[in-house]
Order: structure tokens, then C-alpha cells, then sequence
């Protein structure tokens, strides 16, 4: 690669936080109701998950998940990996069925502050659709929803992730 | 022991590389969405100037965060080689390979393998070329917008003749 006088990392990830940006504001222009942006981020966010699981697992040759709590730290795993970011893992519920990833930091919403009438924007959620996403490709279930958002004047950034079953393996008809 | 080899493979993969697949992967529901979400114009191409427009947006905010603390470019000249040099290569990951230019405003950038097509084909592929121009409109509207704050209005256009390599023509709109 050759010799410039940019910060390489750094414009690489400005690229994609102001293209996510971008995406947000036309999405905003797109629908009238911001219900439908949150839904149509999170559709998307599942999308790049789903393709997403593969980069991960061939990178870091992780094997199947023991429980919940690998998965949660396999998660945070992911996010350093692809943010560069480390969520602390918290909050977990007695069942050991539910946790929070808290954000101090967040990339995508760093040149971001949220006009009044988007006060129901979930400026992140593409984040919930692609740990809804990469779960589902290796058979597990999960909810995931923002409880906190920094863009609404919360302490910090939480995501909340539940396990909700595990997917068994389809056997192709006539193939047992 | 299994747990340390891992940590050790992690901090080999860089952040970088990292983040350029996030890019590609958003890059390309972008354009998913834009083509579910609209219909072919009149002639039956695919309309894509949401994207364009996505492109320049992003174009016009990340140039001006890049050079705002640089002196001002001298010439026309000099604001295109930036662009083809280290603009491209912190973008794309490697140069524009070959600029032409009629010296009256007309400026050509060839990529010989372009970031966004290199993974749909490889040395001259006609497969996917009826859907490349999809790929390149973002890109399109990227080097519009920037150089739109570098005080450069033009015209952006890209051409495909042989995946993964492309062309940029850049008309400057003189006053």
C-alpha cells in the first residue's frame, strides 16, 4: 500500500460513519413515519449480519458457543473487531438469558446530534439487526433493543440482548 | 493455550481491514435499498441518483474534515492528483492507476481494479457488467462531492468495460 499523508484508519472509518449518515438522513427523507426508518435500519443491519458472521468466524476461527456468556464475550469480540470498540458486558439477568452491552463510545454517532423531531429515531439500530442477524446464523435466537442512547442525553449508549431460543438445524426434506 | 492463540490471531487482523469490509457490506445495502425502493426511469436504466446524491453528501462532509488544516491547493491540476493519490488510496486502498486529461477541463481516472467491483470480477468478467453501474454510482457522486468543497463543480461519470476495472470521467462545469 502506498505512502500518503492521511490517517488511513481514521478515514476509513469516518467513510463509513458519515456513509451510515448519509443512509439515516435519506432514510429520513424516504418515510414519512420514524417507526419505518427504525425498522427498515434494523432490516438492513440483519442483512450485513447475516454476511457479517462469516467475516467474524473466519478471522477469529471461533468454535461454537458454550453459553450465553461466551456468546456475550464473543460479541464484544465482534465489536472490536469491526468498530474497533469494547463494550463492557452488564446488567446481566438472574436466568442468565439477558445482558447489556454499554457503549462509552460509539463511532457511528460521532458527528451526530438529533434534531427535536427525531426524538424517536433509533439513530443506531442497524447495530440490533446485525446481532439479530449474525445470531441467527449460528442457530441461536436472540432480541435485541436500545434501553440507552448518549443521543438522547443518557449517561451512555445500552443494548440490551436476550436470548430467546436456539434454532435447530433444518434437514432438507428426504435427506435423514 | 486455545484462548491465547486467539487473542494473538485478533491483534494480527488490523482495524483497518476491518473496517473497509463494514463499509462494503453497508455499501451494498445501500444500494439494495435504493434499487427495492425505486423504479426504472423512462429509458429503462436503473434510476440511481439517491445513491449519487448519498455519495456526494459523503463526498463533500469527508474532504473538508481531511484538508481543513492543509494550505490551500494552487491549481485544478493539483486538487485532481490529491484525489487520485492519497484520497483514493485512504478510500480505495490503492491509487487511481492512470489520469488523463484534455487540459480543458475533462479529466479521466482509470482504476484498474476498483474496491467495490474487484469482488464481482476478476480479469476482464462480462458477467456482472449490466449491474455494475449500481456499484459505482455512490462512487460517482463521492468524487462529485468532494470536489464540489474543493470549489470544483462538475460532472461525474463512470464507465465499465471489463470488471473489476473502471473509468471516471470528471467534466468541470466552467462559469
Amino acid at each position: 500500500m502506498s505512502k500518503t499523508r492521511l490517517d488511513q484508519k481514521k478515514v476509513n472509518s469516518e467513510l463509513f460513519t458519515l456513509t451510515y449518515g448519509a443512509l439515516v438522513a435519506q432514510l429520513l427523507k424516504d418515510y414519512e413515519n420514524v417507526e419505518d426508518v427504525n425498522k427498515q435500519l434494523e432490516r438492513m443491519g440483519y442483512n450485513m449480519g447475516i454476511r457479517l458472521i462469516e467475516d467474524f468466524l473466519a478471522r477469529t476461527g471461533c468454535g461454537r458457543c458454550y453459553d450465553f456468556k461466551d456468546t456475550a464475550e464473543k460479541i464484544q469480540m465482534g465489536f472490536k473487531i469491526f468498530l474497533g470498540i469494547t463494550p463492557t458486558i452488564t446488567n446481566w439477568s438472574p436466568a442468565g438469558d439477558e445482558f447489556s452491552l454499554c457503549f462509552e463510545v460509539n463511532p457511528l454517532t460521532e458527528f451526530v446530534e438529533l434534531p427535536d423531531h427525531c426524538l424517536n429515531l433509533k439513530y443506531c439500530n442497524i447495530l440490533t439487526g446485525v446481532l439479530r442477524g449474525a445470531c441467527e446464523m449460528v442457530q441461536m435466537e436472540i432480541a435485541c433493543w436500545f434501553v440507552q442512547d448518549q443521543l438522547k442525553n443518557d449517561s451512555t449508549t445500552e443494548l440490551r440482548v436476550k436470548f430467546i431460543k436456539r434454532l435447530e438445524d433444518a434437514i432438507p426434506a428426504g435427506d435423514d | 493455550m486455545k484462548q491465547q492463540g486467539l487473542e494473538s490471531k485478533l491483534s494480527a487482523c488490523s482495524l483497518e481491514e476491518a473496517d473497509k469490509c463494514l463499509f462494503e457490506y453497508l455499501h451494498a445495502e445501500i444500494v439494495n435499498y435504493v434499487l427495492a425502493t425505486t423504479s426504472d426511469n423512462k429509458d429503462g436504466e436503473e434510476e440511481l441518483s439517491r445513491l449519487e446524491w448519498m455519495g456526494f453528501s459523503v463526498g463533500y462532509r469527508i474532504i473538508e474534515r481531511l484538508t481543513k488544516e492543509w494550505a490551500r491547493f494552487k491549481e485544478e491540476l493539483d486538487m485532481i492528483k490529491f484525489i487520485c493519490t492519497d484520497f483514493w488510496t485512504c478510500l480505495y486502498h490503492k491509487q487511481i492507476d492512470n489520469l488523463r486529461t484534455n487540459h480543458h477541463g475533462v479529466y479521466v481516472l482509470h482504476d484498474n481494479e476498483f474496491r467495490l467491483l474487484a469482488n464481482i470480477g476478476a480479469n476482464g468478467s462480462q458477467q456482472y457488467l449490466r449491474e455494475s453501474p449500481r456499484l459505482l454510482a455512490f462512487t460517482c457522486g463521492l468524487l462529485r462531492g468532494s470536489l464540489a468543497n474543493l470549489g470544483i463543480v462538475s460532472t461525474v461519470k463512470a464507465e465499465v468495460s471489463a470488471l473489476p476495472s473502471c473509468k471516471f470521467n470528471v467534466q468541470v462545469q466552467r462559469i
